[in-house]
């Protein structure tokens, strides 16, 4: 696969990884309409490129990762490089410190790019709304979009007609999307990696809660954050998986159990399998397009061997109420820190350290954080705690143990999908607001943050209109094996085509694009 | 008019001696520079998280076990909202919902009438005592409208132990900080100086008519010393009677004591009615503590924090201390109170009695009249004391075998106070203290005394 074709290059000398580097330097330049990236770190991420180099010179990479040019989402701290969270109270915010993550990525080697675009404070699932504007799908200028773009495409209709990313971690599937990097993080909190990997056309993975280390991620809703891995295939997402999955003593809420990184096998026969299709994710406002492509992956398996049954989630009607309620919570009790006093923007105002405050934040967030703290805040007064905040962890409860007699009855895995249509144009995303778009777009991939469960969108083929659709894998708690193993035989029996954009044909040297396979549909 | 019955109840906040705090692993220092001792975590930068340590929450097991509290096998860490430049993060992680211990009791003792003859013991029920962070400092400079604020302390690991509303007075409640102070310095799991902000006492106080309901309770804070607690204490009940004996009302306010006047007075409204927006701290899991019954075979023991552990080796309590002090050397138990009062005394004690033979009985005498009162005039701690245990069992000794009167040692001391390395023995020949042995010399000087006073013996003898 890609990594390892990459790895192999680099193992054998066919490329240097000061060349990888810079080529997708150059391409982020070349794309960089794309607004994916909101801080490059071209020289340290050189210099990087150069020790790397010199290991391989050496024969001692450190990792597969080694040399491998990744990106990260701007809500992870990066020691020395600006974290802004795509927000004005953290604009020129430079962190004295590293992610756990990102600190685990640098020290297998791999080049950290930079930092990639995302909704402000990681609120939103279109990836519009930081305050480094919005983040555009490389697919709507690849040739497949617009091939089956309708009427006649001109240069002018891109402008008018490219479509959003999804959200929030838009910026790091738009870099993988459009071979700027190998890899990236994210975040995911209800389904801010799946949502816009399945927009893009990347496998995006949302690990069990507790594998992955938050600790350095700015945070959302800390009960239901985790990192999310973007690639561009699922072998790719298990060697990164590999490297930052397992206990950090930094996060209480990692889980204390060795963690053994696998290699994937190539799995074969599917006929063990048992396959299980929640009839709640037939969701309103569905697309027959979608609905059609979950169809035909269900018989897929069916027709390989496996046991694919319906089954039912009853309470995921609730989850996205519930995630309201506990978000918001959360959001307003995360938020309070950004007070101006000890990091990031502080206001002129100085009359009194309370209009100091007021000031600055509401200097500081967008309408879109000012309305959650608020939201949050409400839930959390003692006169309605019980009735919300408690009501919504009972729900929780009540929707984590939908899952949990779904998998004790012998299902391994769910099969739903990710979004519910393809990619809109960006003049129609927003004529709905965040909060209305959230939770449309926040109900098929939410329940799984809500139960702390593994997730991952594969994509799967292209819509009516030449852009991604992906579906998604739900697994058992700490069972990423078997999760990635089905999606990879799943990957491997859809050839999702490559997307075809010029700027990255333009820097290609054939270590990017491998041949172009059939696709699914 | 009808009697007034005051209800006191306590909160005390004792920071834990520990050497980082409780969250992070920055140092806890009283005294260092501003700021320098502020981990990522103190400061509140956005992604740092909560890790909890271990030797803060074997403190609270000690203090809890000790108090005679249930530990709680399991308990929850909260978040405490509210905005203050002294709390970077806007909210303080706390244990609204299950504290760590619950239930205890503390016994201590007071004087009836001050006379030290008679000693009554009295009970205070121990609510709970909850683990919580300490706030950072801010410093108000008015005159150039800025407020300075150091994080120093913020994050530090405090103890809140709360006191049920059982005492009645300013005496009961100064005698029952004392006590618990005393126990905390004995279990090490606080050095509970006030003058240092290690111990912060907060009083609530109402009154009410015998058979009536409880009255409007009012909350005292900005209470530095054990002295001043009492003060506050008897001043606010007998404000609260007065207002309400002119027909005024008692607000639900937080008042603070002012030392220079004795009295309290309304605080600024800092936080008023507010609602804290309790929420359970997600970052950090239920607190599970173990003992001997539930701990499963194959943990590791350097994981787990095991309560019959620290049960068994809890150091001896002041009030056994006290037991044992009376019963090894037969002193009255008011003595055994204030030897365990004074830091070091009750050391000092007994290696004065080691080293005489000189029955304690006696001892204690000159250890609680005449050390102590030198001590006390010169405002010197035991360790600072002049005289060494040493140096008083040595002219104890003297004393004992009648080398000199009892007015010659009180002399010897006061010359040993001086602290000029003298020994008792170099001063009673310096001073020609020595009593005299020899009969025949005696009736000599008496002789002579009554011979150059022949008038005075004529009256004398006639009566």
């Amino acid at each position: 696969r890609l990594r390892f074709q990459v790895s192999a290059a680099l193992r054998e000398g066919r490329v240097t990884p000061t060349e990888l580097c810079q080529r997708c330097l150059s391409l982020i330049k070349s794309t960089k309409f794309l607004n994916a990236y909101i801080t490059v770190a071209e020289e340290a991420a050189l210099k990087q490129a150069d020790e790397s180099e010199k290991r391989y010179r050496r024969g001692q990479p450190l990792s597969v990762l080694d040399g491998i040019p990744v990106a990260v989402k701007d809500n992870f701290n990066t020691a020395g490089i600006e974290t802004t969270c795509a927000s004005n109270m953290l604009k020129g915010y430079i962190s004295p410190y590293n992610a756990t993550v990102v600190q685990k990525l640098l020290d297998w080697g791999a080049v950290l790019l930079g930092k990639t675009n995302l909704d402000e404070f990681a609120m939103g699932s279109g990836s519009t709304d930081g305050v480094f504007g919005p983040v555009r799908n490389p697919w709507s200028y690849s040739r497949q979009y617009k091939e089956k773009s309708v009427p006649k495409f001109h240069s002018e209709d891109t402008e008018a007609n490219w479509v959003i990313t999804g959200g929030s971690s838009g910026g790091s599937a738009a870099a993988v999307s459009s071979f700027t990097c190998f890899a990236a993080l994210g975040s995911d909190t209800g389904g801010s990696t799946r949502n816009p990997a399945a927009h893009c056309g990347v496998v995006g993975l949302k690990p069990t809660y507790g594998l992955i280390s938050r600790h350095g991620l700015i945070p959302l809703v800390n009960s239901m954050d985790v990192p999310g891995i973007l690639t561009r295939c699922v072998d790719d997402a298990a060697v990164v998986l590999g490297s930052l999955a397992g206990h950090d003593p930094k996060d209480s809420t990692t889980i204390q159990d060795n963690f053994k990184p696998f290699e994937l096998p190539n799995l074969t026969d599917v006929s063990k399998l048992s396959i299980g299709i929640p009839k709640e994710y037939h969701a309103p406002g569905l697309s027959s397009e979608i609905l059609s492509l979950w169809s035909k992956a269900a018989d897929l398996f069916k027709n390989a061997g496996a046991k694919v049954i319906e089954v039912s989630l009853p309470h995921t009607c609730y989850s996205i109420v519930c995630y309201h309620v506990l978000c918001t919570a959360e959001v307003a009790s995360n938020m309070a820190r950004f007070d101006g006093l000890e990091y990031g923007h502080r206001s002129d105002m100085n009359k009194s350290t309370e209009s100091m405050y007021a000031a600055t934040r509401r200097e500081g967030f967008n309408d879109v954080v000012r309305g959650r703290i608020l939201s949050g805040n409400y839930f959390l007064l003692k006169q309605n705690y019980e009735n919300y905040f408690v009501k919504a962890q009972k729900v929780r409860r009540l929707i984590a143990n939908d899952f949990v007699k779904v998998f004790r009855s012998g299902v391994d895995l769910l099969l739903t999908p990710t979004t519910l249509s393809d990619a809109v144009p960006y003049m129609e995303f927003i004529k709905e607001d965040n909060r209305t778009r959230s939770t449309q777009d926040d109900i098929l991939t939410q329940a799984a943050n809500m139960a702390g469960l593994p997730a991952i969108n594969v994509p799967t083929a292209l819509s009516e209109r030449g852009l991604p659709v992906g579906l998604q894998f739900i697994g058992r708690a700490f069972q990423e094996k078997q999760l990635l193993t089905v999606a990879k035989w799943f990957e491997k029996q859809v050839k999702f085509p490559v997307i075809q954009l010029e700027e990255v044909k333009r820097h290609d040297h054939g270590v990017f694009q491998h041949q172009k396979s059939a696709s699914f549909s | 008019l009808a009697p007034w019955v005051p209800v006191v109840g306590l909160e005390i906040h004792a920071q834990i001696s520990s050497n980082s705090k409780l969250f992070s692993g920055s140092q806890v220092q009283f005294a260092a520079p501003p700021n320098s001792l502020v981990s990522f975590f103190d400061a509140s930068l956005p992604g740092t998280l909560p890790v909890l340590n271990r030797r803060c929450v074997e403190a609270a097991v000690m203090t809890g076990l000790a108090l005679n509290c249930s530990i709680n096998k399991k308990s929850l860490f909260d978040r405490k909202h509210y905005f203050y430049a002294d709390l970077p993060a806007g909210y303080q992680i706390t244990q609204q919902r299950v504290p760590i211990a619950v239930n205890g009791s503390l016994s201590y003792s007071l004087c009836i009438d001050n006379k030290m003859s008679q000693m009554v013991t009295k009970t205070v029920r121990i609510k709970q005592i909850q683990l919580e962070q300490d706030s950072g400092k801010s410093l108000h400079d008015d005159t150039r409208s800025q407020t300075l604020v150091d994080l120093n302390r913020a994050g530090v690991g405090l103890m809140e132990v709360v006191m049920e509303p059982d005492m009645c007075c300013g005496e009961e409640a100064a005698a029952a900080v004392r006590e618990l102070q005393l126990i905390l310095q004995t279990l090490g799991s606080s050095q509970a100086v006030m003058a240092e902000g290690q111990l912060r006492v907060d009083a609530n106080v109402s009154v009410h008519h015998p058979g009536e309901p409880y009255g409007v309770r009012t909350e005292v804070k900005n209470i530095n010393s054990i002295r001043f607690l009492a003060k506050a204490v008897d001043y606010e009940i007998q404000r609260q009677i007065e207002e309400l004996e002119s027909g005024g009302t008692i607000l639900n306010e937080t008042r603070a004591f002012d030392s220079k006047l004795g009295c309290t007075v309304p605080m600024r409204d800092k936080e008023g009615k507010q609602d804290y927006r309790f929420m359970p701290e997600p970052n950090l899991p239920p607190l599970i503590l173990y003992d001997a019954k539930s701990l499963p075979a194959n943990m590791n023991h350097q994981q787990v924090v095991n309560i019959d552990w620290i049960h068994e080796r809890l150091p001896d309590l002041p009030s056994v201390k006290r037991a044992k002090l009376v019963e090894q050397y037969g002193i009255l138990p008011e003595h055994s109170f204030t030897l365990l009062n004074e830091d070091g005394l009750a050391e000092f004690f007994e290696n004065v009695v080691k080293q005489t033979q000189m029955k304690p009985k006696k001892v204690i005498g000159w250890i609680l009249k005449d050390l102590l009162s030198y001590l006390k005039q010169r405002s010197l701690t035991v360790k600072e004391s002049p005289v060494s245990s040493l140096l008083l069992a040595d002219l104890l000794n003297l004393l004992e075998k009648k080398e000199i009167s009892s007015t010659a040692a009180k002399q010897v001391l006061a010359e040993l106070w001086k602290g000029e390395g003298k020994t008792p023995l170099g001063i009673v020949k310096e001073k020609k203290l020595e009593l005299m042995q020899d009969q025949k010399e005696l009736e000599e000087i008496c002789q002579a005394v009554i011979d150059s006073q022949e008038n005075e013996v004529i009256m004398m003898v006639l009566g």
